[in-house]
């Protein structure tokens, strides 16, 4: 796969997702916030981690109209696949490209720290390694990470199997740590190519760092 | 003139922090608050020429997120 990595003024996990698709085996360019253009054959776009200018006004809301957000969103209309990872997350619900929003977490505190994760829908081109109610395990980081979507929509998400992730603890039961409506911590939109979640996968592919988990979340973008 | 934009979180939409801030206000002994909602105060130093439907443009665009805030101005001369 060619994977595109944005980087915009304050993005901090650039070199860490590249560092995962990398160590899968695949080929991928760093790309600047003010390009014009995302390269040729991209197969995907990743929207990494960080404090995209400083998380002013509200976490990502700068970020979606950096130019190269322009062309992520012909390209994801154009049915181009598209993960969003934390302040990724943040800058694709402000873009519109994913339903709800996120809101400051309901301690008020920045979490940080390693997570259980239960998979809700496996039925798309990002989790379809991962098994149906399997428990992952995987670094979390983020002040607003709060999901919040309105009932009419959350309800049409769950019918198309638009919720990817929850939180729970280490047996599976849920728990929304951070105030997230029903502790959702992934969603992807109605056409199933644009991918949001809070957890860190790309900090979770080597077992000497505490978790390989990410591994299997990310290699489903192979197919 | 100046435009006084206020947005808040909408109601039904939990306040995360004008809870915290409520629960604060009764430890420290202040009783009868019902309710605490924090919201931001963005002003706008703009020319004549700057209208309500361009205040209200820009607040849909970027300085409100319709989908958990709502928000209302002023214009000030």
């Amino acid at each position: 796969m060619n994977v595109a990595i944005l980087r915009f003024p304050g993005t901090n996990c650039e070199f860490d997702t590249q560092y995962a698709f990398e160590k899968l085996g695949h080929s991928t360019q760093i790309v600047w916030h003010n390009d014009k253009t995302l390269p040729q054959n991209i197969d995907l776009v990743v929207v990494p981690g960080g404090f995209s200018y400083g998380d002013y006004l509200r976490s990502g809301s700068i970020a979606r109209f950096a130019p190269v957000m322009q062309e992520v969103g012909k390209f994801a209309a154009n049915g181009g696949k598209v993960l969003g990872i934390c302040n990724g997350f943040q800058i694709l619900t402000e873009a519109n490209l994913l339903p709800g929003a996120l809101k400051r977490n309901t301690n008020l505190h920045f979490i940080s720290k390693y997570q259980h994760l239960k998979v809700v829908s496996n039925d798309n081109a990002f989790l379809n390694k991962c098994q149906k109610d399997e428990v992952l395990h995987v670094p979390i980081a983020h002040a607003d990470g709060n999901y919040y979507v309105d009932d009419e929509n959350l309800a049409k998400m769950k019918e198309n199997g638009q919720i990817l992730l929850r939180y729970c603890d280490e047996n599976g039961k849920e728990e929304s740590i951070n105030g997230s409506v029903e502790a959702i911590a992934g969603v992807c939109n109605e056409t199933k190519n644009v991918f949001g979640l809070m957890p860190h996968p790309e900090r979770a592919i080597e077992l000497l760092l505490g978790s390989g988990d990410g591994v299997k979340m990310l290699k489903g973008f192979e197919g | 003139m100046k435009a006084i934009v206020n947005v808040y979180l909408k109601q039904g939409v939990l306040d995360p922090q004008g809870k915290a801030a409520h629960h604060a206000l009764g430890s420290l002994g202040f009783n009868g608050v019902n309710d605490v909602r924090i919201g931001k105060q963005i002003v706008l130093d703009v020319d004549s020429s700057v209208t309500s439907d361009m205040i209200k443009e820009m607040c849909e665009t970027l300085l409100a997120n319709t989908v958990i805030e709502d928000y209302d101005f002023e214009l000030k001369p």
